[in-house]
């Protein structure tokens, strides 16, 4: 089977300082990448290079076969089909949580309204939140706005989903109820890209782990015999470092 | 305080009134006008056009606008280029608020973080949709503030009309003492008078701000 | 090339002292603002820091001023200390005492605002754990509240530096014989001989303005860049 989205070659500099390194990968269809490594590694940079926030220097990101590529005429086309979190979750605080929602369906995919509403309040249902929807985002804690931020990347009926350490900004109270609607859309079969510094829904989660150091791939592995029983020494640091 | 005098002049200061108001205003709006294109020159750093604007803002935003009267008024039609006093006035008004608006937009404009535009991108908006949708309302709530306190400014700025000879509210108060001496009558029917040009105007400024800073709206 | 000089008026700088007298204008509004400047600062802080104890009459009180100054013109306050307080109170006030009062009166009401804003915007916790410190409440505001508030304070204090020189322009009105009065004078004097000195005269006096002001405002941007 043709994969949803391969990574060749990926070569990224800031100001000349390399950040990542001739990083491959591909993704299935259904499947849940989760790439872990230490803070500064890489690995959020690697997903922003994925939808094309970032220019690369070198190297390719395919999806369905078709460059990604920030500066070309179609980015906005394809960007489509990735759907986006961030740790920020970035509502937008003008609008309503209702408004939030509907405004990219509307005024990208150009859908009526009434199918637009639906949708969302159907998606918000399932996210626990449909009595906030007419609510601004400042009135909503943490764990909530982030939900509805992945409502909000739904709704756009993405086939890949990418999350950059969509728990980092919250209290750890707020985590659960958001990384539990992350499961839940694993277990949907949805194909998803997840970076992340929580170990134990890491290893709940993962089809497969990609273990970042350096700007560079260093292990990818099941996430049963990443977190066991690691290939490398240095993933096995890593992991040591969440052991007191 | 003789009653009669103020109301003997009364009706000049009304007139000189609606003048002050009808030049400030319309002055003020093409300040606005001014300070929305030059904002977004600034922002999109479109090539050329920036450098003229910032040049522009320097220039006026480092004068007084009596002098910028005086040269406009004065200078110009030596040069071929006559304006009538009132129009002077707007110009002038027009030229150093613009320079005073373009700040305060592009500061509004500024605020707007950049992972909101990200988080744009990233939903599919095209470059326009996310300027339209996501930055400017954003803009225009967080730069109000700074716009209602030029509004402020610029009114105040309309009492130096009178040294090119537009009958304003300071002209007229300066007419009449110097014709009848009842000094104290017209300066108190002058600070009336702009109290009830700048009291409203003042007032709704506070609101806004109140408003803004706590809580209806955010983040 | 004779011509065009004459043509733009600029011919007339070149005469006499012409240069000379309107450089001596503009330090004559020079010289009042920078009076009004050192007094507004130095009431500025006293009020400014007052306002930020939060007492009722010292609130009640300054805002009453604060809002005097926010919609009252310059201009008329020039008027009304120039004209109203020689004929209310029989005191002769010259035309430079008037307008370094009235600019006192309203840069120490704008530099109290800043004080007070540049003292409140201090986080709350930034006390607090200097007296989970240990530290006296003088050692607190020595060592982490004044210097905060010094880098807020100093680029926006410096801006009104400016605002207070452009201001100064207004003092021709009653009368004070500074850079705009003496450009008129020369456009008068020479009124035959170069009849298109308004524009080279007007022309340079914007110059002057803007060479005084303009260093002040980089100097401030610059500050301020550094604060942030």
């Amino acid at each position: 089977m043709e994969p949803i989205l391969r990574v060749e070659h990926l070569h990224k500099e800031f100001d000349g300082y390399t950040v990542l390194d001739d990083v491959s990968l591909t993704v299935n269809a259904g499947e849940v990448v989760v790439i872990v490594g230490p803070s500064g590694c890489g690995k959020s940079t690697f997903l922003r290079c994925l939808n094309g926030l970032e220019k690369i220097e070198d190297g390719k990101v395919l999806l369905d076969g078709k460059v990604i590529n920030p500066v070309s005429e179609n980015i906005v086309k394809e960007r489509q089909k990735i759907g986006m979190v961030f740790q920020s979750y970035d509502l937008f605080p003008h609008k309503t949580i209702l408004q939030n929602i509907i405004l990219a369906p509307m005024k990208v995919q150009k859908r009526n309204k009434e199918e637009a509403v639906s949708e969302a309040i159907s998606l918000l249902d399932r996210v626990g939140l449909s009595n906030k929807k007419d609510q601004y985002p400042r009135q909503l804690s943490g764990g909530q706005k982030q939900r509805v931020a992945i409502v909000r990347a739904l709704i756009m009926h993405p086939e890949i989903l990418l999350f950059d350490e969509v728990t980092a900004a919250l209290d750890p109270e707020m985590v659960r109820e958001v990384l539990e609607v992350v499961l839940s859309l694993a277990k949907e079969g949805r194909t998803m890209m997840i970076v992340t510094h929580e170990m134990a829904f890491a290893r709940a989660v993962a089809d497969r782990v990609v273990f970042i150091d350096g700007g560079r791939i260093v292990e990818e592995n099941t996430p049963e015999e990443f977190f066991t029983d690691p290939v490398t020494e240095r993933a096995q640091r890593f992991l040591d470092s969440f052991k007191y | 305080m003789d009653f009669e005098a103020i109301s003997s002049y009364f009706p000049l200061y009304v007139e000189a009134f609606f003048l002050t108001i009808k030049i400030g205003w319309i002055g003020i709006a093409l300040s606005l006008g001014i300070g929305i294109a030059g904002a977004f020159v600034l922002h999109f750093k479109i090539p050329v056009f920036s450098a003229v604007i910032k040049a522009y803002v320097e220039l006026f935003r480092n004068t007084p606008l009596l002098v910028q009267l005086f040269f406009i008024y004065f200078g110009l039609p030596k040069v071929g280029l006559a304006i009538s006093a009132q129009n002077c006035g707007i110009i002038g008004l027009g030229l150093l608020g613009g320079s005073y608006m373009i700040e305060a937009i592009r500061s509004g404009l500024e605020a707007v973080p950049v992972s909101q535009t990200e988080s744009a991108v990233a939903l599919g908006f095209t470059r326009r949709q996310i300027f339209t949708n996501v930055i400017l309302p954003q803009a225009v709530i967080g730069g109000m503030p700074a716009v209602m306190a030029n509004i402020i400014f610029l009114l105040k700025e309309t009492s130096v009309f009178s040294a090119i000879s537009l009958m304003d509210l300071m002209f007229t108060a300066k007419d009449l003492i110097g014709l009848y001496y009842d000094t104290t009558e017209c300066l108190v029917l002058l600070v009336l008078f702009y109290i009830v040009m700048l009291l409203p105007v003042s007032a709704l400024g506070s609101f806004v701000e109140k408003k803004i800073r706590y809580g209806s709206y955010g983040v | 090339m004779n011509s065009f000089i004459s043509d733009i008026g600029i011919d007339v700088l070149l005469k006499g002292n012409n240069m000379m007298r309107l450089l001596e204008g503009l330090m004559t509004a020079l010289k009042i603002s920078m009076i009004s400047v050192v007094l507004s600062i130095f009431l500025g802080l006293i009020l400014g820091m007052l306002m930020s104890l939060n007492k009722r009459v010292i609130n009640a009180f300054s805002r009453i001023y604060l809002e005097i100054v926010r919609i009252m013109p310059q201009m008329v306050l020039l008027f009304i200390v120039y004209f109203g307080a020689t004929k209310a109170m029989g005191i002769n006030l010259d035309a430079e005492t008037a307008s370094i009062i009235v600019f006192t009166f309203w840069g120490t009401a704008e530099m109290a605002d800043l004080v007070r804003g540049s003292l409140i915007s201090i986080p709350v916790i930034q006390y607090e754990s200097s007296y989970a410190l240990g530290m006296t409440k003088l050692q607190t505001y020595i060592h982490v509240i004044i210097p905060q508030t010094v880098r807020r304070l100093l680029p926006l204090a410096i801006n009104l530096i400016t605002r207070m020189i452009k201001t100064t322009s207004l003092v021709m009105m009653i009368g004070i014989v500074e850079v705009l009065k003496v450009g008129q004078q020369i456009i008068e004097a020479n009124r035959k001989s170069s009849p298109n000195a308004a524009f080279g005269i007007f022309a340079t006096v914007f110059i002057l303005y803007f060479l005084a002001c303009w260093p002040i405002s980089l100097l401030a941007r610059y500050l301020e860049k550094k604060a942030a």
